[in-house]
């Protein structure tokens, strides 16, 4: 591990901070003039989404901080529990706003498993293909996007021109730019267009130009550089205590990803590697983001020269308007550029869910993981390790 | 960290001399995909207002209104559906599930106006600048389905092993082929208006999806007396109006009501239907004719408290049910099983007595507070064409008659039938089963006014007729049957062009040059029936009024001018059993107001 001087994180001496009391709080005395109460959010530039992170600070330095959710409530979840089955696949993805599309797979998984329907081979395909395109499209916001919290925003504006030419490419095969509503129970809603591929290529290629400059722009950058390395460290033992995945333990050493280690859709008929870094910090983080995105491009790369061209897309389901999935339970999961992404789905054999359970990665990251980064960290770091977890409080709250 | 790392972040400098990626006027400039979830466009002459869109709506943001223009007829409810663009979420699921295919989505995706109202707007209804726009999301082809097109295939004997004898053709469903074609239905519902019974059909079927027979079949003698009858021989003009049918084909709703209604055993009916111990009302009513009018009227009295009697001129139930369709077709026991059930209700029946010869109408009248009519075509009707006074020229109708009884009846080696419809099919595999069985082959001719594709006949009937060596020979009209030393040797055709005239009335025109002559040694002429209401006398006669075929004019429910006399079935409505149900119905109804109007 480098530069291990510069790194702010979890003091075992206690000695020069606020005691804690018997029922469990800091004993602070606000009125000592020592601490600032300050409210991060809900609505702050510097907060992916809504919520709030209410900080005690001392100088500059954070002491305490607690982390509130329940600005973005919607109650999907129960929503889909009062949905058919088909119903529920306009409601499920926007409870992640930035990668509908894992949403919508784990629910068509979980009501094929259900029900034992197999899916056409071309439509695994093409459902790897947009999970690919999806990660694509989050990680060209994510990865300038920390450059971002540091104010440095060209990275930012390349990435979101460089997305929309993904959603572009997103709007000719499913018909919508962000929620895309492609792939459903049985299959997906339809083949490639003429010439897609070609197109597709196109804007891999602007992409690879993309990471040239953004390795230019960001990872050798003194700036960059300067306020990341040794901020937000991860130690690896939190990782299994607090669930941390994908790219956040990656980061932190772990050879975790579950495209390798559960392996669904085609993605073992894919020859790819899990991209790792060690140092656990904000700009590992940043690089192992930065590896993922050009992991994806010949990720989609292999699936546009393997896949067929032509073939069924859909299995034939029972009637959508009164399909009773039989009584059951199951666990699916996928890969998303922010970690595991899973979907526990109960049927009672109606027409409705019984209960759809999202587990996804921005819980355990955002809500009591930050809270115990960001103890001494540099007030003007708060925002930058937040987005460096990638965290979602649309997936939070659901 | 080295002084690259100072130097390298101004290389971002270059891009200034790049090409603006900035879209000037991305309102105008840029359609969208052509696969585009834009704006709705609803093609409203080839929706039906099935209401399936605003059934998969999650968001209910489709209603079916009313449309000024658009008319309520049978297959189109008259609604077409409105969208409210303050919920929809542009799934294109409406689409998607759509059994006509009428609605889409264009690619259209822009919209100002200063009223939020005009969002709640009905696609196709409204002059909108997309109407026209081809590109957009359409339903996914090939093989994209939300509902199975095709139907579960009903297993028949083979033409083989049934062209000799009088064994039931249609085997009926097994459970998992009933619920995997009870499972295609999209509830839309426009069957049932269709229906001249109006059941609840996509209730029924749900039961039988959900294998709740006993619910089913509550449902299905809500309306319908006859279940296991019209299960095997409904015109089913349901099937004809089936929203999955414009795409694909229509659910086999006449199959999966025999499904119900064979999983029952007769000695359940009553602990299901809750018929034990009704209550009588102290009235009586006569039923003249055991037809389905004559059985759906008693019925319903019976479930009323009336105490019921029924004429019948046969020495068994059924009428045209058991007399004219045969057996293959309806197996003798089928009848018996739902007349039973109707007779256990506490109804009297009279065989073998004709009213207007055993007993008069106007003793009838005497004896009970009402009486319903409802006796059915059994007269044949003749070409008229030289050579029908001959003896071995017959009518279909006697003929099936006779069948029904046992009798022997006269099988001729070569035998030509006229005519197009069910009957004429019953009569012609009725004959060819008995040459079968007379002669070991088949020589039988078929033919009729209509060309093929205008043959009233079900086309299941005319194909299983020349599966079973008929010769279906439509398209001529009969001219002459021509008589050699006494005998039949054929019947001279000549081709016929058209049936109606311009205005509609039957004015069939014929080519002379063209003709054709089958060769025959026996004709049996099968052109419709005709009633005979001769038993309708006297002052009573005087008393009614009749329409200018010589129908009783009735109202609405069958009461005629005589206010005790109710008349149905086929001699008002129809000719089939489906209608004479609902006659039946209706008039039970229109009696129970008759006679507690007093009250």
């Amino acid at each position: 591990m480098k530069e291990q001087k510069n790194i702010f994180n979890w003091q075992p001496d206690r000695s020069k901070y606020p005691k804690v009391k018997e029922n469990g709080e800091l004993d602070i005395d606000l009125t000592s003039e020592k601490f600032i109460k300050l409210w991060q959010g809900p609505n702050h530039p510097g907060v992916t989404g809504n919520m709030a992170i209410e900080l005690t600070v001392s100088g500059d330095e954070v002491v305490h901080a607690k982390t509130h959710v329940g600005y973005l409530h919607r109650g999907f979840e129960k929503l889909m529990e009062r949905r058919l089955w088909i119903q529920c696949f306009p409601t499920c993805i926007r409870m992640c706003v930035a990668e509908p599309d894992y949403n919508e797979y784990l629910l068509a998984k979980s009501a094929e498993e259900l029900s034992g329907i197999e899916v056409p081979e071309m439509a695994e395909w093409l459902r790897t293909l947009v999970l690919e395109m999806a990660r694509l499209q989050s990680l060209l916001r994510t990865v300038p996007g920390q450059a971002g919290t540091l104010s440095l925003g060209v990275g930012v504006q390349w990435g979101v021109y460089l997305r929309d030419l993904v959603l572009d490419l997103f709007e000719e095969l499913t018909g919508g730019r962000v929620y895309h509503m492609y792939i459903l129970p049985g299959g997906v809603r339809g083949l490639l267009p003429d010439g897609f591929k070609k197109r597709m290529e196109d804007v891999l290629k602007k992409i690879e130009e993309f990471i040239v400059n953004i390795e230019n722009l960001m990872f050798k950058n003194i700036v960059f550089k300067k306020r990341t390395i040794g901020v937000g460290y991860i130690d690896p033992a939190w990782v299994d205590q607090f669930g941390i995945v994908g790219p956040n333990a990656r980061a932190a050493g772990f050879k975790r990803d579950v495209r390798k280690d559960y392996p669904y859709l085609k993605y073992n008929e894919l020859d790819f590697d899990v991209t790792y870094e060690t140092d656990s910090d904000i700009f590992a983080r940043s690089v192992v983001r930065k590896k993922e995105l050009i992991l994806t491009l010949d990720l989609i790369r292999q699936i546009m020269a393997k896949m067929p061209e032509k073939g069924d897309f859909k299995a034939q389901t029972p009637n959508v308007l009164h399909w009773k999935i039989p009584a059951g339970e199951t666990y699916v999961r996928s890969e998303s550029s922010r970690g595991e992404y899973g979907f526990y789905t109960v049927s009672d054999g109606s027409t409705m869910p019984r209960r759809i359970n999202l587990r996804g990665p921005s819980y355990t990251h955002a809500v009591s993981l930050l809270e115990k980064m960001l103890i001494n960290a540099n007030l003007a770091d708060v925002h930058s390790i937040m987005v460096s977890l990638q965290t979602c409080p649309p997936e939070i709250e659901r | 960290m080295a002084i690259r790392d100072i130097l390298t972040p101004f290389t971002a400098w270059k891009k200034v001399f790049r090409e603006p990626v900035t879209v000037k006027d991305p309102l105008n400039d840029r359609p969208g995909a052509e696969r585009y979830r834009g704006f709705h466009k609803n093609d409203l002459t080839a929706c039906i207002g099935c209401g399936s869109c605003e059934a998969i709506c999650e968001n209910e943001a489709i209603d079916l209104v009313p449309v000024e223009g658009i008319e309520t007829k049978s297959g189109d409810s008259g609604l077409r559906p409105l969208v409210d663009y303050g919920r929809c979420c542009w799934c294109a699921l409406c689409v998607d599930v759509c059994t006509t295919g009428s609605l889409n989505l264009t690619n259209e995706y822009t919209w100002v106006t200063e009223d939020p109202e005009d969002f709640r707007f009905i696609p196709g209804a409204e002059n909108k600048p997309w109407d026209k726009l081809e590109a957009g999301w359409k339903k996914p082809e090939p093989n994209y389905e939300f509902y199975s097109l095709k139907r579960e295939a009903m297993e028949e004997l083979h033409p083989g092993d049934r062209d000799k004898s009088f064994i039931e053709i249609v085997k009926g469903y097994s459970k998992e082929q009933a619920e995997a074609e009870a499972d295609r239905c999209v509830e839309c519902g426009i069957c049932i208006a269709t229906c001249p019974a109006n059941m609840g059909i996509p209730e029924y079927i749900k039961a039988v999806r959900n294998d709740d027979i006993e619910e089913g079949f509550k449902i299905l003698y809500e309306t319908n007396p006859l279940p296991e009858i019209c299960g095997r021989i409904c015109t089913h003009k349901c099937e004809t109006v089936c929203s999955v049918g414009h795409r694909g084909e229509p659910l086999s709703i006449r199959w999966l009501k025999r499904y119900i209604a064979d999983q029952v055993e007769s000695s359940e009916y009553k602990r299901i239907l809750g018929t034990d111990g009704i209550e009588n009302n102290g009235k009586k009513v006569a039923v003249i004719g055991s037809g389905p009018a004559g059985l759906s009227a008693a019925h319903y009295l019976s479930l009323m408290g009336y105490k019921i009697t029924i004429y019948e001129q046969y020495a068994h139930a059924g009428g045209m049910m058991r007399y004219g369709i045969p057996e293959y077709r309806l197996p003798y026991d089928q009848i018996d099983k739902d007349v039973n059930y109707i007779l256990s209700l506490g109804v009297d029946i009279h065989y073998n007595t004709q009213i207007g010869k055993d007993i008069s109408l106007a003793d009838l009248k005497e004896k009970y507070d009402a009486v319903f009519a409802g006796t059915g075509l059994h007269l044949g009707r003749s070409t008229r064409i030289p050579g029908t006074e001959h003896e071995n020229v017959y009518q279909a109708i006697d003929l099936l008659n006779k069948i029904t009884d046992g009798k022997e009846i006269h099988v001729a080696e070569k035998i030509v039938v006229i005519g197009g419809g069910n009957v004429a099919m019953d009569i012609t595999r009725s004959l060819t089963r008995l040459q079968n069985q007379k002669y070991g082959k088949v020589q039988m001719i078929a033919t009729a006014l209509e060309s093929e594709k205008s043959l009233p006949a079900d086309v299941e009937e005319v194909v299983e007729a020349r599966e079973e060596m008929a010769i279906v020979n439509p398209g001529w009209g009969p001219k002459s049957i021509e008589i050699k030393d006494g005998k039949i040797t054929g019947l001279h055709v000549v081709k016929c062009l058209s049936i109606f005239d311009e205005e509609g009335r039957f004015n069939p025109q014929f080519d002379e040059n063209n003709t054709n002559f089958f060769e025959a040694d026996m004709i049996v002429e099968s052109i419709g029936q005709g009633m005979d209401i001769s038993y309708i006398s006297g002052d009573i006669k005087d008393s009614l009024k009749f329409d200018p075929r010589g129908r009783v004019t009735v109202n609405e429910y069958f009461q005629s001018d005589a206010p005790w006399l109710f008349i149905g079935g086929d001699i008002i409505q129809g000719p089939d059993v489906i209608h004479g149900i609902a006659n039946g119905h209706k008039a039970a109804y229109g009696i129970d107001n008759f006679l507690n109007q007093n009250k």
